[in-house]
């Protein structure tokens, strides 16, 4: 029989079907962080229970976290609870935990790739919405509820129906000054915000394959604002080479078997998806939103669009932003630009960024933040010296965090300010109330910090 | 965690017709700082509810005196966004039972049902005329029967029949916890571990 990629691996994890039910799926790793597990440990306690498998879980802080001295106490009261009780219960449990100023420490996306805890074919959750990120490897990943989240922890699986199937194919050569954010920017603008809600996508094509790990994962990462519970991309030489060597995947003689495993890990050619898209590669040029959610979003030279006789929502939506229908965006001022987040704040996030500031200044109504996913990112990007090109041009770089990208923390975009964002939500309020957010690329985010008002990327570099 | 059984109802709706609610509007992240699951209910649509001084906006539905009930009606893709089950307790903890749209998000529905909260699918056109309903008589009555999956539009003869997973429903009528029946597969799933290595 003929298999999706998803097909291979869910199959390899089903303990056990029920009957007109769910199936009962074993998990390999979750990541856990201080927001979403509190109430799942307490279930475990109220029911006296331990984790069943604690070596498969790994903890982290990074949605609650300040992003300035991180070596002090939390000031804030609450946050400091719930981080101190992440320590607690990861503790209590024996789950291993990269805590504040631990060198692991970073947005759970982030390090669970870099880490290499992240390896093809597993079925990986975690209770936050862009678990979706580790598909880049060619892994089941997806969000989950802290109810499920208790699951997880108390028998190492989750009951979940199986969802259909989507393939999403981007075909030929991306141009200049157009990279993967703006690939999966235009995708959410074509298949809408809901558009994947019960599907889980395998994203093909030579402007998918040709991406490095960092690009594939920033496309699955926001596979969940199109409503899809995940993305995943088949696992090839690149991700191979991106796993060798890295703290948690197998080494020597093991690794070389893994990478024969790894290698089945494919869709069949006759493989039946319920649901199939291709976009060409040519029709993507840079890419940034307009509106308050992912999906309403355009090519950065284009207007707010024209909507005929607007829906309630869409109403509000733009009264929000502040924007005219059929306003241009070139040339819009903007006061804060974000370069962080598990959608792009990885290295070569940050050497993008760094690459094309140096030797400029950021414009003087500019505020701008530059948040590293991980400790390992900081310490990267300070061996590097991209650190000091950064702070030379005038950008507030922060220690790690999901910081400005949920604004849980101080790091909130003030009332009615414009802010360019490489983060993956432009909901309202998402950013501080009365925060508007504009999504776009690292490439399109330090280009506007330096002209200080929306630029085409393309003109500049 | 479970609700107890859920039990039919027949009761008054609020409406909110607005399409592509997010997780960040029913509950924002700086409200996630709780350890808990209890209390949520009192910053539901909190961005919404009130003014950034903390007085009500008037023309926001839930601080409309004349709109009460059990029963949330929402537009299309309701609960998208964040993972957060937070969204489901602060709808739970405000009072809500019900929440009815034309389109759920996959993690919320989720979510809903673990925490007793029914997400109740009807058609575009339905959703249309419930929200009909409510705009002509504030007061008016919907009757929810989730054992013969109906809910009763008054007034009109009609009854809706909506869809709910088979397993899901039994756990909501039961009360079930899906925790309390994957502890009892514990022996199974070392096998499936085992059979694995």
């Amino acid at each position: 029989m003929t298999k999706t990629l998803f097909d291979k691996i869910w199959d390899d994890h089903v303990v056990k079907q029920i009957e007109n039910g769910p199936s009962v799926v074993y998990i390999d790793r979750h990541l856990i962080h201080e927001v979403t597990s509190p109430q799942a440990f307490a279930g475990l306690e109220k029911r006296g229970i331990p984790v069943f498998r604690p070596e498969n879980t790994i903890a982290t802080a990074d949605h609650n976290v300040p992003t300035i001295d991180q070596h002090l106490p939390i000031k804030d009261k609450l946050s400091k609870f719930q981080v101190d009780k992440l320590t607690e219960n990861c503790e209590k449990f024996g789950v291993t935990l990269y805590g504040l100023n631990h060198p692991y420490q970073g947005i759970v996306h982030v390090i669970g790739p870099q880490l290499g805890i992240t390896q093809p074919g597993m079925t990986i959750v975690c209770g936050d919405s862009h678990t979706s990120t580790h598909g880049a490897f060619g892994a089941i990943a997806f969000g989950i509820g802290t109810s499920e989240v208790e699951m997880v922890l108390a028998t190492q699986c989750i009951m979940q129906s199986k969802p259909k199937k989507m393939k999403i194919t981007v075909g030929g050569k991306l141009g200049k000054g157009v990279t993967a954010k703006d690939v999966v920017l235009y995708i959410i603008s074509q298949v809408s915000t809901s558009g994947g809600t019960g599907y889980f996508i395998e994203y093909a094509g030579k402007a998918i394959t040709g991406l490095t790990m960092e690009g594939r994962m920033t496309v699955c990462n926001m596979s969940i604002e199109m409503g899809a519970r995940g993305g995943l991309i088949a696992p090839d030489q690149t991700t191979f080479d991106y796993l060798k060597g890295r703290e948690f995947t197998p080494q020597g003689a093991s690794f070389d078997k893994a990478v024969e495993n790894w290698s089945n890990l494919y869709s069949d050619s006759e493989a039946v998806f319920e649901k199939e898209f291709h976009f060409d590669a040519t029709d993507i040029e840079p890419m940034i939103t307009y509106g308050t959610n992912p999906g309403m979003g355009t090519k950065i030279t284009g207007k707010v669009p024209s909507y005929g006789e607007m829906n309630k929502s869409v109403e509000k939506s733009l009264k929000y932003m502040g924007l005219e229908p059929g306003e241009d965006l070139i040339g819009k001022e903007i006061d804060y630009v974000f370069v962080g987040s598990c959608t792009n704040g990885r290295i070569e996030d940050l050497r993008e960024v760094a690459k094309f500031v140096e030797g400029k200044q950021k414009a003087e109504n500019i505020t701008a933040w530059i948040v590293p996913g991980s400790k390992q990112v900081e310490k990267q990007a300070q061996e590097e010296g991209i650190s000091k090109i950064l702070e030379k041009a005038g950008f507030q770089l922060r220690q790690p965090g999901c910081s400005a990208c949920l604004a849980m923390n101080d790091d909130k975009i003030p009332q009615g300010k414009y802010a360019v964002s490489t983060s993956n939500r432009n909901f309202e309020g998402r950013q501080g109330p009365g925060a508007r957010t504009m999504l776009a690329s690292p490439l399109t985010a330090a280009a506007v910090a330096i002209a200080g008002k929306i630029v085409d990327p393309r003109e500049v570099i | 965690m479970a609700r107890g059984k859920f039990k039919n109802l027949v009761s008054t709706a609020i409406p909110l017709p607005m399409e592509n609610v997010d997780t960040d509007q029913i509950i924002p992240a700086r409200f996630l700082k709780a350890t808990s699951r209890e209390g949520f209910g009192e910053n539901l649509f909190r961005d919404w509810r009130y003014e950034a001084n903390g007085q009500p906006v008037n023309d926001f539905v839930l601080n409309d005196p004349s709109f009460s009930g059990e029963i949330l009606v929402a537009g299309k893709n309701f609960g998208s966004g964040s993972s957060r089950e937070h969204a489901a307790w602060a709808i739970y903890d405000y009072g809500f039972k019900v929440v009815i749209s034309s389109f759920f998000a996959d993690i919320f529905k989720n979510n809903s049902l673990n925490n007793g909260l029914l997400p109740l699918q009807v058609s575009d056109e339905d959703l249309v005329e419930i929200f009909a309903l409510i705009d002509t008589d504030h007061q008016v009555e919907f009757e929810v029967t989730l054992a013969s999956q109906s809910l009763i539009l008054p007034g009109m003869g009609k009854t809706i029949s909506f869809d709910i997973n088979p397993y899901k429903k039994e756990c909501l009528l039961n009360g079930y916890d899906e925790i309390d029946y994957l502890l009892n597969l514990k022996s199974e799933i070392a096998a499936f571990e085992q059979s694995r290595v």
